[in-house]
């Protein structure tokens, strides 16, 4: 169900020229309240009235996590504080957090992004929400909440943990909607299956699970695990907590509230701008924002966006599920190689597990990219031949989606070197 | 008749044939017939054994990655042409052999030649319709 179909389904023209409007708004509001912004857009040679609309986002600076960072507490509200009504961190747990200040009317805006996700994935009041996400200073618990109250579903607000007591609300209340990450997801299936319980006899028939990335696998498991439609749901505390972006039934892309938060991809190693369809770290600028508005968020999380329509009727683009973190992120020939796309091609090859390693070297001044694999029972064979097409398959595969060739080479199991049972995937053994 | 050979996964390097043998050694498993199949990257080792099914057992408690299939064992004449003879029979039927190789199962005794053909049972029963003698795993124990 479409909640706002007056924002979700506008015709592309006149979603450009309301992000158009509001970004120019955004724009000259930061540049007059906030002085860390003013320094940044002084520096970038970036007068104000120069600035008309989307088409020139390119040429204002980005915003860093740690430049967010360094403005704490309240150094890049762009308001008084009097107008803040609520304030949430992010975790702080490299360094200082970074403040996210809302205002009532942001409080408005986030219920409404919210409503918007929760609706995507059906849900209406006539739905009990077990709302498992922690409420606190963490935006996830507080973020569903306030969507699933704007929608006038009933909340539990059980907050995260104490699992017994997750299993007697499910089980007795008659929960329909469970919203949590997608790790407690499954670690409440268990927790469900020792009780003896199965998706039966229970009610629930929809999920939003977000805050860290999962697969598609994941998402299977879960929901087959608890009888669920389970949902990908993205946000992050320095843009305004979960509600950035939704799957809608389709769970075919996120649906970006992009009348609300304008995304944008660039490379993250030079900055530039890249066409949609093109893997890259996101970027993000708040376009309705009040209380702490940010231009050109480094979010550092890679996705590519999709302009094409969706059957569901939502105008807005739609971002991949995550891919990854620019931190992973290597550079081979000149190319950004994302250890996630490489995982893909493996695990999409029936017969390898999940064991594999990236070998990255430079001998005479030229990258070589090995990626190596362990031999498993499904693809073993007595015949050479056999093998040596096993190798050549996945490294046609692996051209197909990084566009450089690497050498693939199958090694004997148990040989890739193991932390905490995960192996341990990338070797970068350049000396640059 | 066939005969069940065990074949194991190798990465080609130093030492990996030598840790396996000695594992089998070990364990009291006889090697009646070894052959090797190597690429730069990896290997294949192919073995004859008494007792495939606790061989392959004894591969997987290590970690090995192995399989036990059938192949086609024949009994050459130790006189010239007897090899070429085989070949040119599963030629002339049009079977196709991956690969071959020979072992003495006894001194002074004929060789055994050791065939992988995909199609096994034509070839089982090509060869014998010629009058060629296949041997079965119970052949092989009591030579
Ligand atoms: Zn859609």
């Amino acid at each position: 169900m479409i909640w706002n179909p007056d924002y979700e389904t506008l015709p592309g023209e006149d979603l450009k020229r309301l992000q158009d409007e509001r970004l120019g708004t955004l724009v000259d509001m930061l540049y007059r309240r906030v002085k860390f912004f003013r320094s940044k857009m002084d520096a970038a040679g970036v007068k104000l009235g120069e600035v008309r609309g989307i088409g020139d986002l390119a040429r204002l600076p980005f915003t860093t996590k740690d430049e967010l960072r360094s403005g704490y507490p309240f150094n890049l509200l762009a308001v008084d504080l009097r107008e803040i009504v609520e304030i949430h961190t992010s975790s702080g747990t490299t360094g200082k957090p970074v403040v996210d200040a809302y205002t009532a009317g942001d409080l408005d805006t986030w219920a409404e992004a919210m409503a918007r996700t929760l609706s995507a994935g059906g849900a209406t009041r006539h739905d009990i929400v077990q709302n498992a996400y922690g409420y606190g200073l963490f935006t996830g618990g507080l973020g569903v909440h306030y969507g699933a109250r704007r929608i006038g579903a009933t909340v539990l607000p059980i907050s995260g943990g104490n699992t017994k007591r997750q299993v007697e609300l499910l089980r007795d209340f008659g929960t329909t909607i469970l919203t949590c990450t997608p790790s407690y997801a499954l670690y409440l299936a268990e927790a469900l299956r020792e009780e003896g319980l199965s998706p039966r006899d229970m009610g629930l028939r929809a999920g939003f699970f977000g805050a860290e990335p999962w697969s598609d696998t994941m998402r299977a498991e879960i929901q087959a695990k608890l009888g669920l439609a389970a949902y990908d749901i993205y946000g992050l505390t320095e843009i305004i907590g979960p509600g950035v972006a939704f799957e809608c039934e389709r769970q075919e892309g996120l649906h970006v509230n992009e009348d609300l938060f304008y995304p944008e991809i660039v490379d993250p190693a030079t900055g530039r701008v890249l066409p949609d369809g093109q893997k890259g770290e996101l970027v993000i600028t708040t376009l309705t924002k009040q209380g702490t508005p940010i231009l050109r968020y480094r979010t550092r999380d890679i996705t590519y966006l999709d302009r094409s329509p969706c059957p569901c009727g939502r105008t807005t683009v739609r971002m991949h599920r995550l891919l990854g973190r620019t931190d992973d992120m290597l550079i081979v020939r000149g190319v950004n190689v994302f250890p996630s796309q490489i995982e893909e091609v493996i695990l999409g090859i029936e017969g390898v597990e999940p064991h594999y390693q990236i070998i990255v070297d430079r001998r005479n001044q030229l990258d070589s990219l090995e990626v190596q694999v362990e031999m498993t029972e499904a693809l073993f064979s007595d015949e050479i031949r056999d093998l040596e097409r096993t190798e050549k398959l996945i490294e046609s595969r692996l051209y197909g989606t990084l566009n450089i060739h690497s050498r693939v080479k199958l090694v004997e199991p148990k040989t890739i070197a193991r932390s905490e049972g995960k192996a341990k995937r990338i070797l970068d053994k350049r000396q640059i | 008749m066939s005969v069940k050979q065990v074949s194991i996964f190798l990465e080609n390097s130093k030492g990996r044939l030598a840790e396996v043998t000695r594992i089998l050694a070990r364990e009291g498993i006889d090697l009646r017939a070894l052959s090797l199949a190597d690429t730069s990257d990896f290997g294949v080792l192919r073995i004859i054994v008494e007792d495939p099914d606790r061989c392959l057992a004894v591969l997987k408690d290590n970690d090995y990655v192995a399989r036990v299939s059938e192949v086609v064992a024949v009994e050459v004449e130790d006189r010239p042409g007897g090899m070429s003879r085989i070949l040119d029979v599963l030629d002339e039927a049009g079977l196709n052999v991956e690969y071959l190789y020979a072992f003495v199962a006894k001194a002074g005794k004929n060789a055994v030649v050791i065939c992988k053909i995909d199609e096994r049972e034509r070839a089982l029963s090509v060869l014998e319709a010629k009058g060629i003698r296949t041997i079965s795993s119970e052949d092989l124990e009591s030579t």
